[in-house]
């Protein structure tokens, strides 16, 4: 009997690209045409505010399309989309190609998808700011250049887009560049970004010797015949991949530019630095699986980076009172999650949970945007000072704020893991196969960072929406809901955290439908690395480490997670917090987590500092010593020669006279000789 | 063997003149000893066979030229004796030395040179026909009135020149 | 080593030649240096007259010449010694030396 999948897979016709190009194009001249805005018509907010998000909605448009097409189509290969030759010298070919398939129509959608909303919400949260049309230009270039990133068919396009994304991010970190910390918040991203693109040219490089080519088909297709499985080479090229996403992506030891990169506007946190750029690590290792396949060390390292940060970024949150820096530490922790997963070789459930987060990590950042919206008239409007992003200045908003309470609160649990909200099928899945797998280790930790997400979470809600306000009298009667123009898309990013979980359902749960949506979908995109795996004997097993099987552990995680939240809440909400101006920093245990474990001080004190002084030693020594010293002396020296030839013109005769016979004596002598 | 009695004669005179000349501390007895010299040489030019510029030595260089240093050194009151006239002693060494190398290398020169270098038994027979046939006079003026006509006037140019330019540069400027 | 006539003039000449310029060398008076000017011109002469011996007449054409520049020069730079002289109240030749960087 012929099942439905290969019924549909004969009737298909191929997979034909809906306007490509106009996917790109579409955010680039909205770019161009709100830059031109930013020089020319700044005080007209009106085009910007439609210019901006429709280039992004219509792109999703043509993204979904897309989607649609691929999947009456149902191809198994990735369908390249050549625009133009960019490189051709010697045996290097690169061209302007855009690839296809099911991984990256995943990636599309959830970019434009989640741009389109947060555009949306922009145009409510920028509006009073003299930079509106720059600001819109920054966020649609971003836009453009993320999705060259996730279409790109070969590491030069992927890496262009991954430099571009790098760029705006600097550009929207340092959006309020009078501010010097903030602009130094973007020098910062964008240095320690550096370093991991450093990581991305060697693998390049080491791709390119290897493979000839840099297109990920052929070189993905020849891995497994041309380099030696657990090699130096393919590790080494996975390794310093990884060293790019670890900047990329901010995971140890190149997390440290995330949390400042706060500095800019909350929906740019929301897009950039939650939903969208730091997933592009996950993006490309999950690309890049059958490299990543044949380098169980590489794996091995990928994975254990994943569980440490994910723990470490975990116990920094529960200590932080600027509400937009617990959830830059939660993004850095989910992360990790992320990358736990893709190194263990759940590549689906790594995709998984990227596409949840995006959608409740959005919903928690614009939230905050509101809250920090709304604070901030409040204090703006009594002309007080207070940082409107700190919670001890806040608290009981739930009473001025009911939309965004909700949005949030829906948003808490499903980061927390609560069943059914969306982030409890992704996580689950994550810390599942890590049991199964057998990593004993990383099981625990994963366990553990949930339970600290959990509660930091919930603390972050007690703070800012329950107990009493801590705004002051006067600013507290300017607290208001914000427009519709914003908490539609936190609405909207509500619905999907909840029911964003629901295509990929895992088998084992009892009385729920087995829904394999993305793990089919992705399937094709997996396969090579999943073979290799398998065939290197990694298979996940159905029980974890310590006994017990997929829907006990899943039963267990959520309500210990619960049990958490129910217990953070009850502890918290009776305490009293102190505004911020009368606060006193936390010590002890506290005290260094409040201080970010003081790594960036060592980072400081290690490698920013010896650096400074040995560019200050080049600038000293090198150049004004040596270099110039060299010129001056050669001028010194010239100027010596000629004093000396001066010392030849005494003016005398005799003098000359005694010139002259030596001359005359040198020419006799080459006669006589 | 007359004429390498006389030669010697006369080269001993030159060069004891000559050497008696930058020797000497008075001007005038410099001059009169570079006279000596002029006259020797006259001597030697004639065993040369060169009788006219024999003749031309004596009236323009010891009766010409000489008599006006005598001029001017009267003119000026030189012609006392005085001792700064003379460098050091590192002046005299380095003059003695540049001297004597300058002198060794030039004979070194004429010695090496071989018969061949001096012209053959032809050219000079021929000079010698020249000679005896017009004269030594005739013998000078026959290229220096052809060959050599434009030169010629060309050195009275420079005469006059040198006539008008020696007026003007000493000329008493009026105060 | 031939020593007739011809070589003996001019190692003379050499020698003359040598003289005046040690004198030039060792004198400070304008006029003696001059005057070792016109011994040197006239070692060259005797070196042209030895040549025209043999390679013929042009050679004293040129003596000839050499002796009316010579004149020339004299009367010349005797007139530029005597306003050097109104100048620098003397011939000291080390004291013209402002010609000089």
């Amino acid at each position: 009997m012929l099942s439905l999948p290969s019924i549909l897979q004969e009737a298909h016709a191929a997979y034909e690209p809906i306007l490509p190009a106009w996917i790109l194009l579409l955010p680039l001249i909205g770019a161009a045409v709100n830059g031109i805005g930013a020089f020319n018509w700044r005080a007209n907010k009106a085009i910007p505010s439609v210019v901006g998000p429709a280039a992004v909605i219509g792109a999703f448009a043509i993204v979904v399309a897309n989607f649609f097409a691929m999947s009456a189509a149902a191809p198994h290969d990735p369908t390249i989309v050549s625009l133009w030759t960019w490189m051709a010298a010697g045996d290097l070919r690169v061209g302007v190609d855009l690839q296809f398939d099911q991984l990256s129509m995943l990636m599309m959608l959830v970019v434009t998808g989640v741009s389109s909303v947060i555009h949306v919400y922009s145009v409510g949260y920028m509006r009073e700011d003299p930079g509106y049309s720059r600001y819109f230009a920054y966020l649609n270039l971003f836009v453009f250049f993320m999705l060259v990133l996730v279409l790109g068919a070969n590491f030069a396009i992927t890496f262009v887009g991954w430099e571009g994304v790098g760029l705006c991010s600097y550009l929207l970190i340092g959006f309020w560049y009078e501010n010097e910390d903030f602009a130094s918040a973007g020098k910062k991203a964008f240095i320690v970004n550096r370093i991991g693109d450093f990581g991305f040219l060697v693998a390049m490089f080491l791709v390119f010797v290897h493979f000839g080519t840099l297109s990920f088909e052929s070189v993905f297709a020849a891995a497994p015949t041309t380099l030696a499985y657990g090699g130096a080479v393919i590790t080494a090229i996975t390794l310093f991949l990884f060293l790019g996403c670890t900047g990329k992506s901010a995971q140890i030891p190149l997390y440290v530019w995330l949390p400042d990169a706060m500095a800019g506007p909350t929906p740019v946190s929301a897009l950039i630095h939650a939903a969208t750029m730091v997933t592009a690590g996950v993006y490309l290792v999950a690309r890049s699986s059958v490299l990543f396949a044949m380098a169980p060390v590489s794996q091995a390292v990928v994975a254990a980076v994943g569980a440490g940060t994910a723990l470490l970024a975990a116990t920094i949150a529960t200590q932080q009172y600027d509400i937009k820096k617990v959830l830059a530490y939660s993004t850095v922790s989910q992360l990790g999650y992320m990358f736990v997963a893709v190194g263990i070789g759940a590549y689906t459930a790594g995709i998984f949970h990227l596409m949840t987060h995006a959608f409740f990590k959005a919903l928690l950042f614009l939230g905050s945007g509101a809250v920090i919206h709304a604070m901030h008239h409040a204090y703006h409007a009594v002309h007080s000072h207070e940082d409107p992003n700190d919670m001890r200045n806040q608290g009981g908003l739930k009473r001025f704020m009911p939309i965004t309470f909700v949005t949030m609160w829906i948003g808490t649990l499903a980061i927390s893991g609560i069943f059914p909200l969306a982030g409890f099928f992704s996580k689950d899945e994550i810390i599942w196969y890590t049991g199964a797998y057998g990593y004993g280790i990383l099981w625990g930790i994963a366990l553990l960072a949930a339970l600290l997400t959990a509660g930091y979470m919930t603390r972050l809600m007690v703070m800012t929406f329950h107990g009493e306000n801590r705004t002051g009298q006067e600013a507290q009667s300017h607290l208001h809901e914000v427009p519709a123009v914003m908490w539609i898309p936190l609405a909207i990013l509500a619905v999907l955290s909840i029911v964003g979980g629901w295509v990929n359902i895992p088998d084992a749960l009892p009385g729920l439908p087995a829904v394999h949506a993305l793990h089919d979908w992705l399937h094709p995109v997996f396969e090579p690395a999943r073979s290799i795996l398998e065939g290197h004997g990694v298979h996940a097993a159905h029980t974890s480490p310590i006994g017990g099987g997929e829907a006990m552990w899943a039963g267990i995680s959520t309500v210990a997670a619960a049990v958490v939240v129910l217990l953070t809440f009850r502890a918290l909400v009776r305490r009293s917090w102190k505004p911020a101006a009368e606060s006193v920093e936390p010590t002890g245990l506290a005290g260094v987590l409040y201080n970010k474990w003081y790594v960036d001080e060592l980072y400081d004190r290690t490698i920013v500092l010896p650096l400074l002084a040995l560019w200050r030693g080049c600038w000293r020594l090198v150049d004004a010593g040596l270099i110039d010293g060299s010129i001056n002396g050669l001028a010194a020296g010239t100027r010596a020669v000629g004093w000396i030839g001066s010392l030849f013109q005494t003016g005398r005769v005799a003098t000359y006279m005694f010139y002259f016979v030596t001359g005359v004596l040198v020419i006799l002598a080459t006669f006589l000789l | 063997m007359m004429e390498s009695f006389f030669f010697l004669l006369f080269a001993a005179m030159a060069a004891g003149g000559a050497i008696m000349m930058i020797a000497s501390r008075n001007p005038v007895s410099s001059l009169m000893y570079l006279v000596l010299a002029f006259f020797a040489l006259s001597g030697i030019f004639v065993l040369l066979d060169a009788h006219f510029l024999a003749a031309v030595q004596v009236i323009v260089y010891a009766g010409a030229i000489m008599v006006l240093f005598l001029f001017v050194i009267m003119l000026l009151n030189l012609g006392h004796r005085e001792d700064i006239d003379l460098r050091g002693h590192l002046a005299k060494l380095v003059a003695l030395v540049a001297g004597s190398a300058l002198f060794a290398a030039v004979t070194a020169l004429v010695l090496r040179g071989d018969e061949a270098s001096l012209a053959s038994e032809e050219s000079r027979m021929a000079v010698d026909a020249m000679v005896r046939s017009r004269g030594a006079v005739g013998a000078l003026a026959e290229p220096l009135f052809t060959s050599y006509l434009v030169p010629f006037e060309l050195t009275s140019l420079l005469l006059l020149v040198a006539i008008v330019g020696a007026i003007v540069l000493a000329r008493r400027r009026a105060p | 080593m031939n020593l007739d006539i011809e070589n003996a003039s001019l190692i003379l000449s050499a020698f003359l030649f040598a003289v005046g310029t040690a004198g030039v060398l060792v004198r400070r008076n304008a006029i003696i240096v001059f005057m070792c000017v016109e011994l040197m011109l006239n070692a060259v002469n005797l070196s042209l007259i030895v040549f025209s011996r043999s390679l013929g007449l042009e050679a004293q054409v040129l003596v000839f010449f050499v002796m009316a520049v010579a004149a020339a020069e004299a009367a010349v730079g005797l007139a530029i010694i005597i306003a050097i002289f109104r100048h620098f109240e003397g011939v000291n030749v080390d004291r013209f030396n402002i010609l000089r960087w």
